[in-house]
């Protein structure tokens, strides 16, 4: 393994690992949100004791989530310092954005956290908000440093004596690249608002409600499967309909629109993505198939001519670049570009068809936990959000490459001289799996030990109601 | 003129340093005291062990992990104002970073798996794990900092850094800088818990261990010293070359003692100021003596900070966010740390949550 794959291999690791619980980080709050605003609503238990459970949930995924990003952060540095050297000053802005969004998001997450019986509910709840609003806007800004990465502007660049001023890609001078070039000034509003800023937080923010929403969705379709009728589960299902089926619905025409946009702004990632190899008008999408970079066909697939036209430029006529028109020192890894879009695809638009039909049943005041079936869809469906998003990460940054700042500097340039990276890999793997087993066994305990109905009865019958539910939040393990 | 070096002195990458040394410091007081109270429960003993933990746990949970982003804010303002010097560190300081953050996630981690799993023997274990990584990380913060003071950190004359990435820290100075910071931070820790803990024996095990971790800092930093004079000349040249300097570590030898008799006459809320004091004399001591350098004797703070167009926004931003955050970080501690007394008594009473049955339902 070559150090350069080794470190690609360690970023794509960590990302992945980091993105599964920032996700959580942003989602899970406004779901406590939501539970523990019916609770005041409407005084059900369940609500209390879902809010509850799901602050906790959260704990645990935030938790891991911050360090885990901390380690990414550093890993820029570690890992890509040529690209830091250059790019550092012009990425500040929404990185310095973001650091306070994440100070808030964790003030105001250990204040709804720890203070349940310490300030009025009304606050509380409003704790809860700003942690919502916060996580979500730490996400988009850190989308926006990332979509910097794929129409990199707003600098001057002193490159051989010569200064040139990027006030937009096109302003590159060809051929030239940033490495040991330098940026003598920096225009960090134009920089932090590139072309893909709004196209791609928008799509991520709306993922990550997408994602948790369908998995908690389905967590709880499965426990109510086995234990039938339990309003705690009922609760949840509704929640997390309402969150996960809204961004369903949201996330493909988001997804429309970065499409266009990446088909305008990162023709050769576009290109890859759908396995676009001629250049020509009435261009067709394909479905499918495997994109054979030696032979620059694709094997098995089937075409649908003049479609892609339509969807990249709302013309069937328009042309659209192909593979075979961008260098092949500039071309992304087509296979694994084009299977990450389709899988991508593939589960938004099953995510589409659940949403409208969960959005459906509760506009129409139909429960949802009614239809056996759609329980049973709801249990396969949870994993879809996660892989989509895994799947749409992988579009994002191997559709970049061989850029880690696109056009002007190449992954290769950046990497660090450090030798031996392999090991750093190892070492993460192997962390990175201990902490999702361990991750994954303490949410099953606290899944798996919800309140039974006749405990949440028992509650909320008259006599001490207080302490039977403190007993019920707390579960049958008794904690520190 | 002197009016124009004044001004020199408030270019826009000197404010950024001096905001790096600020949350350098908001973090040793607040980061360092989380990692000390993990060097506390890896060293609780005897029968009130679990009562120290315990105590340590509630301190540590609501906070830790605000506490924990001043050290992304100092990341991303090194990477934001000083690249070139950003790039040489994590490039030379590979491994020791990668050694640390692999310490950041367990102790993390480790900490949460513990509050929030079962009350089992096998996830008890998690304890340890959160103890050990909290001991050996503030050791690995200390590597990277001493290394940084070393001077061992060269670059070639086309700017890249030269390195075989073991020597700018694998020698005596940079541990020894390691050492003196785990034990500064589990006093501080110690220190912090006297004044939070209610029990009088459990207050008088943490005296006990505050006022041995002060000795441990002592020791450690004297080792530090004295591998600073061929370690880290540029260090010694500065901490030993003036009266100010002198006076300075008179000073800071009069905090710690003092601390030290706060403890012992029971004035646990002096001891804590005076235990602040220390840190804050610690790191702008470190700071002092980098003497204008962002790193020794390369590269230099003056000239080397990014362009303008993106430090007066940072800063503009940095004023602005810290307005509002300093507000939000009094109202945390506020809420959390407030004399436990009244914090324990309000922890007795059970909530009374009225319930559905109780209440009418809303009015539409």
């Amino acid at each position: 393994m070559t150090d350069l794959f080794a470190a690609r291999s360690l970023m794509a690791f960590s990302l992945g690992f980091h993105i599964l619980f920032a996700l959580s980080g942003m989602a899970m709050p406004v779901l406590m949100v939501l539970a523990e605003r019916r609770w005041l609503a409407r005084r059900d238990p369940a609500d209390y004791v879902l809010a509850r459970r799901w602050a906790k949930g959260t704990a645990i995924l935030f938790a891991v989530g911050a360090v885990s990003g901390t380690a990414l952060s550093f890993e820029l540095g570690l890992l890509w310092p040529e690209f830091m050297k250059q790019a550092g000053p012009v990425i500040g802005m929404p990185f310095s954005f973001e650091g306070f969004a994440f100070f808030f998001e964790g003030i105001f997450l250990g204040i709804y956290l720890f203070g349940w019986d310490r300030i009025p509910p009304k606050w509380h709840l409003r704790a809860g908000m700003l942690v919502a609003m916060f996580g979500s806007l730490s996400g988009f800004l850190v989308t926006g440093a990332n979509a910097w990465m794929n129409t990199p502007q707003g600098f001057d660049v002193m490159i051989g004596g010569v200064t040139t001023s990027i006030r937009t890609m096109s302003d590159w001078p060809a051929g030239a690249t940033l490495l040991g070039a330098k940026v003598v000034e920096v225009r960090p509003f134009e920089a932090m608002f590139s072309p893909a800023f709004a196209e791609q937080a928008i799509h991520a923010v709306l993922a990550a409600f997408g994602a948790v929403g369908f998995g908690v969705a389905g967590i709880h379709a499965w426990m109510l499967r086995r234990d039938p009728g339990n309003a705690f589960h009922q609760n949840a299902i509704r929640h997390a309909l309402i969150v996960g089926g809204i961004a369903a619905i949201a996330l493909p025409l988001s997804g429309d629109f970065s499409a266009k946009h990446v088909a305008s702004w990162q023709p050769a990632k576009f290109a890859a993505m759908e396995a676009h190899w001629e250049t020509g008008p009435n261009a067709p999408l394909v479905i499918g198939g495997l994109p054979d970079e030696a032979s620059t066909r694709n094997v098995g697939a089937i075409e649908i001519p003049s479609v892609l036209s339509f969807m990249a430029h709302g013309d069937t006529s328009a042309t659209v670049i192909g593979l075979k028109d961008i260098p092949a020192d500039r071309r992304p890894p087509v296979a694994v570009t084009h299977a990450a879009f389709q899988i991508m695809v593939a589960a938004g638009l099953t995510m589409l068809v659940i949403g409208l039909t969960g959005i459906w049943f509760l506009v129409r005041g139909i429960a949802p936990w009614s239809r056996p079936w759609f329980l049973t869809t709801l249990v396969w469906a949870s994993p879809l959000g996660f892989i989509a998003v895994e799947a749409g990460w992988t579009v994002t940054e191997v559709g970049r490459q061989p850029w880690i700042a696109n056009g002007m500097l190449r992954t290769a340039e950046a990497v660090t001289p450090m030798p031996g990276l392999v090991w750093p890999l190892i070492l993460y793997i192997g962390l990175y799996a201990l902490l999702g087993v361990v991750v994954a066994t303490l949410l099953r305990y606290h899944v798996m030990e919800s309140p039974s109905t006749a405990e949440l009865a028992d509650a909320t019958r008259a006599g001490a109601p207080s302490a039977a539910l403190a007993e019920l939040v707390e579960g049958r393990h008794a904690i520190v | 003129m002197p009016s124009s070096d004044f001004l020199a002195l408030l270019a826009p990458g000197n404010i950024v340093a001096v905001v790096i040394v600020v949350a350098m410091l908001a973090y040793a007081l607040t980061g360092g005291a989380d990692f000390g109270g993990g060097v506390l429960d890896l060293l609780a003993t005897g029968p009130r062990a679990g009562a120290q933990r315990r105590s340590i746990a509630r301190a540590i949970g609501p906070i830790w992990e605000a506490n924990h982003v001043w050290l992304l804010v100092v990341l991303v303002l090194m990477f934001v104002a000083f690249p070139t010097a950003f790039a040489a560190i994590m490039t030379a300081l590979h491994l020791p970073m990668l050694l640390m953050l692999t310490g950041i996630t367990l102790r993390g981690s480790a900490f949460v798996f513990r509050a929030y799993g079962p009350d089992r023997p096998e996830w008890r274990r998690w304890g340890l794990v959160f103890g050990a990584a909290s001991a050996v990380t503030p050791i690995l913060l200390g590597v990277v900092f001493g290394a940084i003071s070393s001077g061992r950190i060269t670059l070639g004359l086309d700017g890249a850094v030269k390195t075989d990435f073991v020597s700018e820290w694998l020698t005596p100075f940079p541990w020894a800088t390691g050492l003196m910071l785990q034990s500064l931070f589990a006093f501080l820790a110690a220190t912090y818990l006297t004044v939070e803990e209610d029990d009088p024996e459990v207050r008088n095990d943490f005296r006990r261990m505050a006022v041995r971790a002060s000795y441990a800092f002592f020791g450690t930093a004297l080792l530090a010293a004295i591998m600073a004079r061929t370690g880290a000349p540029h260090l010694w040249a500065t901490l030993a070359g003036s009266y100010q300097a002198w006076a300075m570590q008179a000073v800071l030898a009069g905090v710690a003692i003092g601390a030290i008799v706060a403890l012992e006459k029971d004035r646990f809320q002096l001891a804590r100021v005076l235990a602040g004091a220390q840190v804050t004399l610690v790191v702008l001591g470190w700071a002092a003596s980098q003497a204008g350098w962002i790193l020794v004797g390369q590269i230099p703070l003056a000239g080397s900070a990014a362009p303008d167009g993106i430090l007066i926004p940072v800063i503009l931003a940095l004023v602005a966010g810290l307005a509002l955050l300093i507000p939000t970080f009094v109202l945390l501690f506020w809420l959390f740390h407030r004399p436990s007394r009244s914090v324990a008594a309000r922890m007795e009473r059970t909530p009374s949550i009225p319930l559905q049955a109780e209440v009418a339902p809303p009015v539409r």
